[in-house]
């Protein structure tokens, strides 16, 4: 097979870049991110592109590909026969170089999130089907492909208004989590920016371990401050029956705050 | 290492950006995490060092699980058992005081990441699911589907942002710095991001930087895992032990080229997959007539082999492996990542179709030499602990046994660094060897004409593939040898265009001059053993010869060379191997009494 593909890789840094042509011979089953490595060792060898395993299980290689969010790894070549293949950095993040881009505030915001809480220490007695729901979100690769997708961060600058999809999903894990005692409600609502969400389910369609964000961390997320926050006959219950200074929810509160 | 030639631009080392910690981890995956959270308990100010970003370390492609004995699904599991296990695979050359460490601990270090967070698969009664995995005696292995080591780091990855720990990502280090009195004093590197300088000084170093598994073609590592702490460590004077053990994992993806040494996990074995020549024939019935296709490591990979040999080889030169025969949603719920992974990568429903497979290299047991309780080397201040130490896992190890590992002396290893650090002052920096190596990182940039760092690099992988390798004989190793000596000579003049921003082919340098001194250890050690052991195959010296099990090789640095020892391993007491009196392990024995008892009462 010696058919020659023709990838148009975006050079640059902040202070701007443009496009730059590269051809590569097609292998069979060969991988953008295989393209790239070539164009590394025969043409461009400071050619700045993130990758580890080069498996899918990293999730260090994304990029835009065609204008999708993709993980470089994992994107065939051949789907692209017979056209050129434009090679970009994730738009919602500040480029570092060329392909690479600084994806530090998802590790900022993740710092902030309340930690697990169990309620006791392990050995925990936990059933299949009751961490078959969190196992979803442990999936996770954290490539950052349903952050750049997100409108709010891509779009709307909305980095310090909104967690991201990541985010959401990593809260969802532990707040599921049928041993976890945190409340993290709160900080949903006033530090995380849940609200901003607008449930368009982008992040679902780019996510490459295919986890449900939307509707099963998302929306149940959203679900629980609703409860807390906007139920009338909560809101009620609660004028009536005023619990005394931290007693109850428990642990919840002050792990809030400490947020 | 050094250069004559001078950058046009003398680096001040006053102005370089300088940090000042208690101690200072080197590698963000699980034994460098897990040694921070230790570290960091107390008053100590602790930064972990990542050549990558956070959460991407080499850990994260981890799959089959990690070996504990906590007798969830097997109740007559037990610690002896698994140091049985463990030393028996290990072929006997391991430390029999790592093992027993290993051993007794691991189950604590698991559920402590319950307690932290992860989420393991679970039996019917709510514990922790153990699977069966090669040459263990009992269903052995916590995991969560084919993903767990990418559960430990995440878990560890959480624990250490919540812990007042100072994360430095996609740092190179270059040079361990010591003190006058050879005490280590931190650690000399670069921003990826920009090239720029950094020193950190430190009261302790530990280092966790994994194993060298780039240095074949054939590979399951990923980019990282190119030796740099161990190099790095070896250069400042730290001894290197077995380092002609590297394990070739039997199962990695053969086809399509792009994908070749991708690994497959032992855990499609585990879980009942089988393996099948050419001819249909299930030849590890041959090979191993009671483990089958849950054979140690070694032996199914040479039994691959050894069938190509034979012309019973599939068309690119492996194996068939199959687990069609399961139903399909047995094999995405406990195999998601595989399922996945050859159904985008290689067009192969495997639930549907048996798939290629071959060796591919996995795995470093050999690595710096470490006391068993603390990982302390032998420069004081300096510790270690992961893939890049040694003892644990003898001439092969089992699988699991990693994952285990980083967990059991990366606590133990941060907590010894944390105490070194404790006792002693931050010793002094040297700013000569400062600047000397400040000259040297930068000199590639300077030449206008020399080597291009991806042709040695493929060169390298070329050279230790070919004569250093799964199968080694005194004629290839020396070839080899003799080539490497040759590349190590060229790899002084590399050659690199471009800024000192990202740029992959600077970086590639000190990965491939990191290589080529940890290769040249590896040849040496393969030559000293004149036997086979585990891992180690050679065809002139087929078989294992008891005197030579009495030995480790221990590699040091002297003048630009790597000299090799022997060291006699060292003897178990009588309690430990009073458990290797009967060819069976005291847990398989237990179980067989009591089913003896049983059958007598009846």
């Amino acid at each position: 097979m010696s058919e020659e593909m023709v990838l148009s890789i975006y050079r640059g840094d902040a202070n701007g870049g443009q496009e730059e042509e590269y051809r590569v011979p097609l292998e069979t089953g060969m991988v953008v991110l295989d393209a790239l490595h070539y164009v590394q060792a025969e043409a461009a060898p400071d050619l700045a592109v993130r990758w580890n395993c080069k498996a899918a299980h990293c999730g260090s290689c994304s990029a835009e590909v065609n204008g999708r969010p993709r993980l470089l790894c994992k994107t065939r070549l051949d789907q692209y026969v017979g056209q050129v293949v434009h090679i970009r950095p994730m738009h919602a993040f500040p480029i570092i170089k060329d392909l690479v881009t600084d994806v530090s505030s998802n590790y900022r915001v993740a710092k902030q999130i309340p930690a697990f809480q169990p309620r006791t220490p392990a050995p925990f007695t936990m059933y299949q089907r009751d961490v078959d729901r969190v196992q979803e979100f442990h999936r996770c690769i954290e490539c950052f492909l349903c952050q750049d997708t997100c409108h709010v961060l891509r779009n709307h600058g909305g980095t310090d208004q909104y967690f991201g999809p990541r985010m959401m999903a990593k809260v969802a894990e532990w707040e599921m989590h049928p041993m976890d005692v945190a409340d993290r409600r709160q900080f949903l609502k006033d530090v995380a920016g849940l609200p901003m969400c607008n449930v368009t389910r982008c992040c679902v369609d780019v996510c490459p371990e295919h986890i449900v964000i939307t509707d099963n961390a998302i929306i149940p997320l959203k679900e629980r401050v609703a409860d807390q926050y906007w139920d009338p006959i909560r809101a009620l219950f609660r004028r009536f029956h005023r619990p005394a200074e931290g007693a109850v929810p428990g642990a919840g509160s002050d792990v809030s705050s400490r947020a | 290492m050094t250069t004559n030639k001078k950058s046009s631009s003398n680096v001040n080392v006053e102005t370089i950006e300088r940090h000042q910690y208690d101690v200072v981890i080197v590698g963000a995956g699980g034994a460098g995490l897990r040694a921070a959270i230790a570290a960091a308990d107390g008053q100590a100010k602790v930064a972990v060092i990542s050549k990558s970003l956070l959460g991407k370390a080499h850990t994260v492609m981890a799959e089959g699980g990690v070996a504990a004995s906590l007798g969830n699904v097997d109740a007559d599991d037990s610690w002896d058992t698994h140091f049985y296990d463990t030393m028996k695979s290990g072929h006997f050359i391991n430390n029999y005081e790592v093992v027993e460490l290993y051993t007794k601990e691991v189950a604590d270090r698991v559920l402590e990441l319950e307690s932290w967070g992860a989420v393991f698969d679970r039996t019917p009664v709510g514990k922790i699911m153990q699977r069966p995995f090669g040459a263990h005696s009992f269903r052995r292995l916590a995991h969560i589907g084919d993903r767990t080591g990418k559960e430990l780091i995440r878990t560890l990855q959480y624990q250490v942002i919540h812990h007042s720990v100072d994360v430095f990502q996609e740092v190179t280090t270059t040079r361990l710095l010591l003190d006058k009195e050879g005490r280590t004093a931190g650690v000399f590197g670069y921003y990826r991001e920009d090239g720029r300088f950094v020193i950190f000084q430190a009261k302790s170093v530990v280092l966790a930087t994994g194993g060298f598994g780039k240095a074949y073609k054939v590979t399951s590592n990923s980019w990282e895992s190119t030796g740099d702490g161990a190099a790095m460590a070896f250069q400042a004077g730290a001894e290197l032990m077995d380092m002609e053990m590297v394990q070739f994992h039997p199962t990695g993806m053969v086809w399509p080229p792009g994908v070749r040494g991708l690994l497959v996990t032992e855990g499609v074995r585990g879980e009942g997959g089988l393996l099948y020549n050419s001819q249909h024939e299930r030849f590890m019935l041959r090979y191993d007539p009671v483990l089958h296709e849950l054979s140690s490591r070694d032996v199914v990979a040479r039994s691959i082999y050894k069938e190509n040999l034979a012309g019973r080889g599939t068309p690119h030169g492996g194996a068939w492996l199959d687990i069609s025969h399961l139903p399909a949603a047995v094999v995405k719920s406990k195999l998601p990542g595989m399922y996945e992974q050859f159904l985008s990568l290689a067009d192969v429903d495997i639930t549907k179709e048996a798939f290629e497979v071959a060796p591919t290299t996995h795995y470093a047991m050999g690595g710096i030499r470490v006391e068993a309780a603390t990982g302390a080397t032998n420069i004081p201040g300096l510790f270690a602990a992961g893939e890049v130490a040694c003892g644990l896992h003898g001439a092969n190890r089992l699988g699991g046994n990693s994952l285990g590992d980083i967990l059991v002396f990366g606590r133990r290893a941060g907590m010894a660094a944390r105490a070194y650090a404790d006792d002693h002052d931050q010793g002094d920096l040297m700013s000569g060897q400062m600047e000397d190596e400040a000259q040297r990182v930068l000199a590639p940039f300077s030449r206008t004409q020399g080597e291009r760092p991806y042709q040695l690099m493929a060169e390298l992988q070329e050279i230790m593939t070919n004569y250093a390798g799964m199968v080694r004989s005194r004629d290839t190793l020396e070839t080899g040898l003799e080539q490497l000596k040759t590349l190590q000579e060229r790899s002084t003049r590399m050659v690199i265009s471009g800024s000192r921003a990202y740029n992959p082919g600077w970086h590639t340098i000190f990965d491939v001059q990191s290589m080529l001194v940890l290769g040249e250890a590896v040849i040496r050690g393969a030559l000293a053993r004149e036997e086979s052991r585990g891992a180690h195959w050679r065809t002139d010296f087929p078989e294992e010869l008891p005197e030579m099990g009495a030995w480790n090789f221990v590699h040091t640095f002297q003048e630009g060379t790597v000299v090799v020892r022997a060291d006699p391993v060292p003897a178990m007491p009588d309690r430990l191997a009073r458990l290797f009196e009967s060819n069976q392990s005291p847990g398989i024995l237990r179980k067989q009494q009591r089913a003896a008892r049983r059958g007598g009462d009846s």
